[in-house]
């Protein structure tokens, strides 16, 4: 049996999400987890798992306030089984490990959660960058050579892909223009107003040939999913989300500059591993959700995924493809860049509420089939997810 | 740089692992860790060459000259440590064509900076740490 075969997404959950307000992390958290598991028809006593990523992270304040233990404690959860690591292909290894878990037989309903403080949090403190006094792991060969913020690091992909395909400035700014535009129509999104290329292009720079538009948004808010036994499909009152494939690889160099491919990320092997794990095509996807940290990630997704050819990501953009109205409509909630960041996590709350028909104004008709993928850099991972389970 | 800003840089942890990277500056010598074996170039330094699984792994002193890969202009300061702005790149080294290493490039118009500019290394010590950084050779010579 595959991991994910075993499971469905059954409830999901999202606070409030702000930004310069000032909230308590611990209440963020309980409001979106309270909210996954009664989605689920469970109560707190049901949980019997907890899946995180990163886990707890003391050295960069507010990117991962709370721990498994203060939630567990806050609904006096009776857990058989919890994991937060920080560690592993992107933030969805915390939906992974649950399928895994649920599959094993080690839990049978595991509350995911990742929540933010990144507005409030980090407020009169270097951005972007750890508070600890050395620097290990891969990170001390690009952090202390310059590479301080993770902006400069993925500017090194835009950059070369102008070079060496011609992405134009005003191509990749249809990633932020898109995000925009979907905002507008989610009540949630932080930034809603429509963006225009003169703005975007004139926006101040950040780290060449990003602007401000091309960084997304840090926020406060927290983010929760309840992923049961594939059994309870019938027991929940809406639609439950099906997993049709994982792709969680790792099979060149973790590495910002070493990879034999310089173009390609971890999610270039992620994405070969979740298309051999199912008999879907891209051309079955209806509507995407792809990490948009910063706008060149969304264009190596699309190439990663096989959504367009190589070097071809530019064209697909200016045809409009990724618009709402387009073949296949891309980060519809806003994405990171303007309903703001929950570390790839919000991208797969909009997945589920896509599938789930619940998505308002800005539902993408018939949508059956979605992507999720999230990771920028050496790691990445994603998810193939169906309307019900096939 | 005043003592203060010298003492938020941040620093690698250098162990003997990754003293030589380190500290090869002190002899004005960039080492990469090379298998003595199949004589790979590896970065970061290894213990082992990932492509034949030879131990005899050792750092190696290479020619410091190498090309502009990619490039960012930082512009916005993320770190009271780092003022803007400056120019950030991915260097590849003469002597692998899958040998890249971030650094800072020094003493170069910030317009001048482009893809495939040739460039020299040069270091710039920090608490007995010799950060690696690059000077354009066209500038430089």
């Amino acid at each position: 049996v595959r991991a994910e075969e075993s499971a469905i997404i059954a409830g999901i959950g999202q606070s409030k999400l702000s930004r310069h307000v000032p909230v308590d992390p611990l209440s963020l958290t309980i409001e979106s987890a309270m909210a996954a598991i009664f989605d689920a028809g469970l109560t707190p006593n049901d949980i019997d798992g907890v899946s995180c990523q990163p886990g707890l992270i003391g050295d960069m304040p507010g990117m991962s306030p709370v721990s498994i233990g203060e939630v567990r404690d806050a609904l006096d959860l009776k857990l058989s089984w919890y994991t937060g690591a920080r560690e592993g292909p992107g933030h969805l290894v915390a939906i992974f490990n649950a399928c895994a878990a649920i599959a094993a037989g080690l839990a049978n309903n595991v509350l995911c959660f990742r929540t933010v403080l990144e507005s409030t949090g980090r407020a009169g403190l270097p951005a972007a960058v750890t508070t600890a006094s050395s620097v290990v792991g891969r990170d001390q060969y690009s952090i202390p050579l310059g590479a301080v913020s993770a902006a400069s690091r993925a500017a090194m992909f835009a950059q070369r892909y102008m070079f060496e395909y011609g992405l134009t400035r005003e191509q990749l700014g249809l990633v932020s223009i898109n995000a925009r535009r979907n905002a507008g129509l989610n009540a949630k999104a932080i930034y809603r107003d429509p963006l225009d290329l003169d703005t975007y292009l004139n926006a101040r720079q950040i780290s060449s040939p990003f602007c401000l538009y091309d960084c997304d948004v840090p926020i406060d808010g927290s983010v929760a999913f309840v992923l049961s036994r594939r059994e309870r499909t019938a027991d929940i009152d809406h639609p439950a989300v099906g997993i049709a494939a994982i792709g969680s690889a790792l099979a060149d160099a973790h590495s910002w500059t070493q990879r034999r491919e310089f173009l390609s990320m971890g999610s270039h092997d992620s994405a070969s591993m979740m298309w051999r794990r199912t008999d879907l095509k891209p051309t079955d996807v209806d509507v995407v959700q792809l990490y948009d940290g910063f706008s060149i990630f969304p264009i190596l997704w699309l190439e990663a995924l096989g959504f367009v050819g190589r070097g071809e990501a530019g064209q697909f953009l200016e045809a409009g493809h990724h618009f709402l109205s387009g073949r296949l409509p891309m980060n519809t909630s806003g994405g990171q860049l303007a309903e703001g960041r929950l570390h790839g996590l919000g991208l797969l709350h909009e997945a589920c509420v896509q599938l789930r028909g619940t998505a308002g104004e800005r539902q993408v008709p018939l949508a059956e089939v979605a992507v999720v993928a999230t990771g920028g850099g050496p790691d990445g991972g994603c998810l193939t997810l169906t309307k019900g389970i096939r | 740089m005043s003592e203060n800003d010298a003492r938020s840089l941040l620093l690698p942890f250098v162990t003997l692992g990754n003293e030589a990277f380190w500290r090869g500056g002190r002899e004005g010598k960039l080492f990469i860790s090379r298998c003595t074996c199949c004589e790979r170039w590896i970065h970061p330094p290894s213990p082992i060459c990932p492509s034949c699984l030879a131990a005899d792994v050792r750092p190696t002193a290479c020619s410091g000259l190498g090309t502009i890969w990619s490039f960012s202009v930082a512009a916005h300061q993320f770190h009271p440590a780092y003022p803007t702005p400056y120019v950030l790149a991915v260097v590849r080294l003469d002597e692998q064509d899958d040998l890249r290493i971030f650094g800072v490039l020094r003493g170069s118009s910030i317009d001048d900076v482009r893809i495939g500019l040739r460039v020299r290394v040069n270091f710039r010590e920090v608490s007995n740490v010799f950060l690696i950084e690059f000077l354009s050779e066209v500038m430089s010579t």
